[in-house]
């Protein structure tokens, strides 16, 4: 733009034109809105860096029979033992007896025929390594299921609470504030601890646990969108050519008030699986011996005397779960602040 | 501010109720042979004593009954006496803790508001004084410094944490073990010279003139302090110092600057006070989450507060005692959360005024 010279008639049609460049395919699909939310998340080094990490574990998810064969095809989450002895042992130890099949890469890299365990073995001989492979598609199916339902239960208490109003959206409301009172580990705790004895001992328990006292959260956040979204403009033009009122708040109002809170929710999978780990840790939910890394971890709990020499049984599960946890993190920090309304236009 | 506090409380007998709804609900997926170690600590052996005894306690009968046996008990037929009745204090018999669930509450609850009282201060003043310093060097390499530290410090499992301070300052280093006091300490305790006045371990130490007792209490809780501090920083930091960068940016401020007062004073004196107020929300509820007890954090180090008991009971399937330490925990955040919510409307006149 030229300086000073410009009247301010052409400074208007300039700034006209400016808003008609070149739109592509991937932001008429998503609207302006959304297209900004992702231009921005894919800007900053951190979510970039958030983005690097989640698409590591993907790839480890994707990868686990090829970096660890299972011994058992049809159960690989059970992590193999090599005997009975409760002490741990070092990195990179023989593998005695029960060894899975060799990966076919192993041979290239060790120019060995012999399995190691590569990051040791934990109490009762499970494979740290095993567990730590297998435990990152755990994380995810854990991760994915618990959002996804939760975010789903939370949707449509949401909806019904601030569409219906009055008693309902009270009555609805109160059940929430009631839920949340307990802190929700402890809460979840409990429930996997009811539910165990009931259902048995897999990932079920936790997951219900997680998923029930989960999802009021979502609720609370739908509604308040929902009631302000309510209140625009086109709702109203909506209403008033006679729109039949669930059409509009499934055609009109949901859609726009969807795409931040499912953004919002897919990047709690780090924390859902955060509290699942805490919930195994604390010996509630798989059979011991599931490959999940709360379980890997808590074979650790006894041997807290002499930790400084068997360090390998914490820090690899432990950097395993911090990094997953601090991938989803980092983007969902940068989201926030793309999200920010005093942060429009400067991304 | 006294319809406010009529009508905060107001609310209390209705999350009490709701959250007592709660709790009865998850005992009802327990069979009723599980439940009867709420009223009874040893079940009769043989089939048909165990039927009468469910019918005497009504555990088959329809469930607002069975609510209300829940809240006010049942008498024994053969002795008269009160069996169970959580209104009456009685939260059952705790089969893990071969003892009255209160009786085991009672026990643990003074450890973990001993944990509390130790552990509010350095959560509280040095995350604020974090999230101060941040905002003041906003973009500078202190506020790059603690973006970096929040980052990790939310990404951190606790029980992750918690086993590396373990692994360093016990395993390695052998400074600060874990539990609640070393073996002589505990002889000193229970010694009946020992009088435990307000049974807080520390202060009873202070009270009994027992130096070396307090300072093995302390050292034992240095872990679980630290560890707490380090996973709350990171919140308090965020809070504090996103509040204090919209307060610095109000006109006020920059009046004061205007007018030519020195720095130290707009930040301290003028900016400051008026960004604590989302900070005094966050920090009662951080007191609050503490005394309901920090189920992981004891937990890791073995500290006998309520939490670790709860998961302890949890994790050998003992429900009616894990479901007590809910309802109890479920109380006291009740009461501390209204406690919080008034003293902020106290300091904040506009919550009252809405």
């Amino acid at each position: 733009m030229p300086e000073n010279t410009v009247p301010s008639a052409d400074n208007a049609l300039l700034s006209e034109t400016v808003s008609l460049r070149k739109i592509g395919r991937l932001e008429r699909i998503l609207g302006p809105e959304n297209y900004r939310l992702l231009k921005g998340l894919l800007r900053t080094p951190a979510s970039i860096l958030g983005f690097s990490l989640i698409g590591l574990f993907i790839l480890i998810a994707l990868l686990a029979p090829v970096l660890a064969p299972p011994l058992n095809p049809n159960d690989p989450y059970k992590i193999p033992r090599d005997g009975f002895s409760a002490e741990p042992r070092p990195m990179f130890s023989e593998w005695r007896r029960n060894a899975p099949p060799l990966p076919f890469w192993w041979k290239t890299v060790f120019h060995s025929d012999q399995w190691l365990h590569i990051l040791g073995t934990s109490q009762g001989q499970y494979d740290v390594y095993y567990g730590i492979i297998w435990g990152t598609r755990t994380a995810f199916k854990t991760g994915l299921i618990v959002v996804f339902s939760t975010f789903l239960i939370g949707v449509i208490i949401g909806s019904i609470s601030a569409y219906y109003g009055g008693i309902v959206d009270n009555v609805i409301m109160r059940i929430v504030d009631v839920m949340l009172t307990l802190p929700f580990i402890l809460a979840a705790l409990i429930m996997a601890a009811v539910l165990t004895p009931r259902i048995g001992r897999s990932l079920l328990p936790s997951l219900i646990a997680l998923i029930t006292f989960g999802w009021m959260g979502y609720a609370r956040i739908i509604r308040g969108d929902i009631l302000s979204i309510k209140e625009r403009d086109y709702v109203l033009a909506a209403r008033v050519i006679g729109v039949k009122d669930s059409r509009i708040l499934f055609r009109h109002i949901l859609p726009n008030a969807i795409f931040p809170t499912l953004v919002l929710a897919s990047l709690a999978i780090g924390d859902v699986v955060l509290s699942f780990a805490a919930l195994s840790f604390l010996g509630i939910g798989t059979d011991i011996g599931y490959a999940d890394w709360g379980q890997v971890l808590s074979f650790a709990r006894n041997w807290i005397t002499s930790l400084d020499r068997y360090w390998y049984i914490v820090i690899w599960p432990g950097l395993t779960l911090v990094l997953f946890v601090m991938g989803w993190n980092l983007v969902g920090d940068a989201f926030r602040d793309v999200l920010d309304p005093r942060m429009r236009g400067k991304i | 501010m006294i319809t406010y506090i009529i009508r905060r409380l107001l609310l209390v007998p209705f999350l009490l109720f709701g959250v007592t709804v709660l709790i009865f609900a998850m005992l009802q997926l327990l069979t009723p042979i599980e439940r009867a170690s709420l009223y009874t600590r040893d079940l009769p052996k043989n089939d048909k004593a165990l039927e009468g005894f469910i019918k005497i306690y009504g555990l088959d009968r329809p469930l607002y009954e069975q609510y209300w046996r829940w809240l006010v008990g049942v008498r024994d037929p053969q002795t008269g006496e009160r069996r169970g009745g959580i209104l009456f204090g009685d939260f059952g018999w705790s089969r893990t803790g071969s003892q009255p669930v209160a009786q085991l509450i009672a026990q643990r609850f003074p450890n973990t508001v001993d944990l509390t009282l130790w552990a509010v201060a350095p959560v509280i003043l040095v995350g604020i004084w974090l999230g101060v310093q941040a905002a003041v060097h906003h973009n500078g390499w202190i506020d790059q410094a603690g973006r970096i530290f929040s980052i990790i410090g939310t990404s951190f499992p606790t029980f992750v944490f918690g086993l590396l301070v373990l692994m360093a300052f016990y395993a390695k280093l052998g400074w600060f073990p874990p539990g609640r006091v070393s073996d002589w300490a505990n002889a000193v305790i229970n010694s009946p010279s020992f009088h435990p006045y307000t049974r807080l371990l520390t202060i009873d130490a202070l009270l009994n003139g027992r130096l070396d007792v307090f300072l093995d209490a302390l050292r034992h809780m240095f872990l679980p302090i630290l560890t707490l501090s380090y996973i709350n920083w990171a919140t308090f930091l965020r809070v504090t110092r996103s509040s204090m960068l919209e307060t610095l940016r109000q006109e006020y401020v920059t009046t004061a600057r205007a007018k030519g007062l020195p720095e130290r004073d707009v930040i301290y004196k003028h900016a400051r006070p008026n960004a604590m107020i989302p900070v005094v929300t966050l920090a009662g509820f951080s007191v609050v989450g503490l005394l309901g007890g920090v189920v992981i954090t004891e937990t890791v180090f073995n500290y006998p507060g309520i939490g670790s008991a709860a998961a302890a009971a949890a994790s050998q399937l003992d429900v009616v005692t894990t479901l007590g330490f809910a309802l109890f925990n479920g109380f006291i955040l009740i009461v501390a959360n209204l406690v919080v919510d008034v003293l902020y409307a106290y300091i904040d006149p506009r919550v009252r005024l809405s």
